[in-house]
């Protein structure tokens, strides 16, 4: 883990940290490495082992899940100001979907082994992590289910029928 | 008066464009050859095919050119599928224009967020050609535009064009990625989370289906968008079109003559509500 101090200040700035107590955010950068990953890039695969969390700091990333006869589907993609990856903090701790770097990405991305050793001994940073993600978790589900109403179908549902 | 504004006045079809599988535009001009009365952004006329009904559709050309009527329609039951099938040459009956408009001036010196969602944007577009049309008295502005797919991205030439100028950031997404996609996949109020504008001097102008409006309104006044800065247009069932017969009315109002175009301040408690 190189300039651990840099990457402290790098997490203060992203909103995902905004408001985190200056001790904590110390603590976690000590977990913390820079990342970078040119576009076309696998972040990580489906069903690999899920040992990082990340925090884009720029470019886009695209969260993907292969469907038998249809190839790849992107299922969404995350920005600066995102975080990737909730799968390190649920056993048996393996990625659900692909992420793929769709342009050049910059990212923080943080060990989940040293991570989760340091929430188990400090509870109140990992009530503080935890309740983040939380909020990241209910807005991903929100927007997944609005994704899944079909919104713009005729009929505004997925009931509606297609073309004239 | 009242009789002249139920009288559709017939018009032809001068051009007929396939937007996309299931939505397409008419190009109009007047049987009579005589003037076509002005319009504000945001309003819509009653359009009636013969032998088959009326419905209210918005005018989606430029205020600037209001000879050249421009309608932009989704054909999605009996009147607007015949619609679907009419071809140049053929008449249509045209009421209007109707309604309540987009405020452009609202926004004078502000930045400008329009937010459109699938048909949603058709709506918009004569308010883009107005505000474009003054650019310089504007802050920022910003078109946020969430579509069913990429086949389903409305005026795609024009988007295109829009995205290639200096002066205005549009930002595309779509619910579900096809094909060769390289662009934002995800709901359209992400795009208002991820910001580009100084949200306490915002006006913003948002189109599409209820619950999209709902939750897109939401965002912005997370973002800290003043709730009277926000402006939806609503879509309702109608009949005269001129607050006669009660078809449109939501909670106490009409939507025909009080709206389409409502402030969102007035007209939040009335959105739908999902229980999710
Ligand atoms: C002020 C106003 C402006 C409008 N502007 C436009 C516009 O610019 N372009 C446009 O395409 N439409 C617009 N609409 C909606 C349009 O009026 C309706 O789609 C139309 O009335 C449907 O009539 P129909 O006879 O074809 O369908 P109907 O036979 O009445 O309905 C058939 C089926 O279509 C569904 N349906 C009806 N309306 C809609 C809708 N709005 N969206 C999705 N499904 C629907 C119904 O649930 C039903 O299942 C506007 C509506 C209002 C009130
Ligand atoms: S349509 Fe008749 S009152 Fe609005």
């Amino acid at each position: 883990m190189v300039n651990v101090e840099g990457l402290d200040t790098l997490l203060h700035s992203h909103p995902f940290f905004q408001g985190m107590d200056e001790g904590m955010l110390e603590f976690i950068a000590g977990c913390a490495a820079n990342e970078r990953f040119e576009a076309g890039d696998m972040v990580f695969r489906e069903g690999g082992p899920a040992d990082k969390f990340y925090v884009v700091r720029h470019g886009i990333i695209a969260v993907e899940v292969g469907v038998p006869g249809r190839g790849k589907a992107t299922l969404q993609t995350l920005h600066e100001d995102d975080v990737l990856g909730w799968s390190w903090l649920v056993p048996p701790y393996r990625w659900t979907f692909d992420a793929r770097a769709a342009t050049l990405t910059r990212v923080i991305s943080l060990d989940a082994v040293c991570l989760r050793a340091k929430m188990a001994e400090n509870h109140e940073m990992a009530y503080h992590l935890l309740m983040r993600f939380t909020a990241v978790m209910a807005e991903r589900l929100h927007a997944a289910r609005m994704q899944m109403l079909d919104l713009y179908a005729p009929g505004g549902g997925p009931e509606g029928d297609r073309g004239p | 008066m009242t009789a002249d504004l139920m009288l559709p006045r017939a018009f032809r079809i001068t051009k007929v464009r396939r937007e996309l599988a299931d939505t397409f535009t008419l190009v109009l001009a007047p049987d009579d050859d005589g003037p076509v009365p002005p319009f504000q952004p945001g309003q819509f006329n009653m359009l009636y095919v013969p032998g088959v009904g009326e419905v209210p559709i918005s005018i989606s050309g430029d205020p600037a050119q209001p000879e050249t009527l421009i309608h932009t329609t989704r054909a999605v039951g009996a009147v607007t599928k015949a619609m679907w099938s009419l071809k140049a040459g053929q008449s249509i009956g045209v009421r209007g224009p109707f309604g309540s408009s987009w405020p452009v001036e609202a926004a004078l010196g502000d930045d400008v967020v329009i937010v459109a969602g699938g048909i949603g944007l058709a709506p918009l577009r004569p308010l883009i050609h107005a505000v474009m049309a003054r650019r310089a008295e504007f802050g920022k502005v910003l078109i946020l535009y969430g579509a069913r797919t990429p086949d389903d991205i409305l005026f795609d030439k024009q988007v295109r064009d829009w995205r290639g100028r200096f002066d205005l950031s549009v930002h595309v997404t779509v619910d579900r990625a096809t094909g060769t996609w390289s662009g934002n996949v995800g709901v359209v109020t992400k795009l208002i989370k991820r910001g580009g504008f100084d949200p306490h001097h915002t006006t913003a102008y948002v189109c599409g289906p209820e619950v999209m409006m709902r939750y897109a309104a939401d965002a912005l006044v997370a973002k800290g968008v003043a709730s009277t800065n926000i402006w939806l247009s609503m879509e309702r069932n109608m009949k005269c079109a001129i607050g006669f017969c009660g078809h449109c009315q939501w909670g106490g109002r009409f939507v025909c003559k009080d709206g389409p175009v409502f402030n969102h301040a007035a007209v939040a408690d009335l959105l739908p509500l999902t229980d999710f």
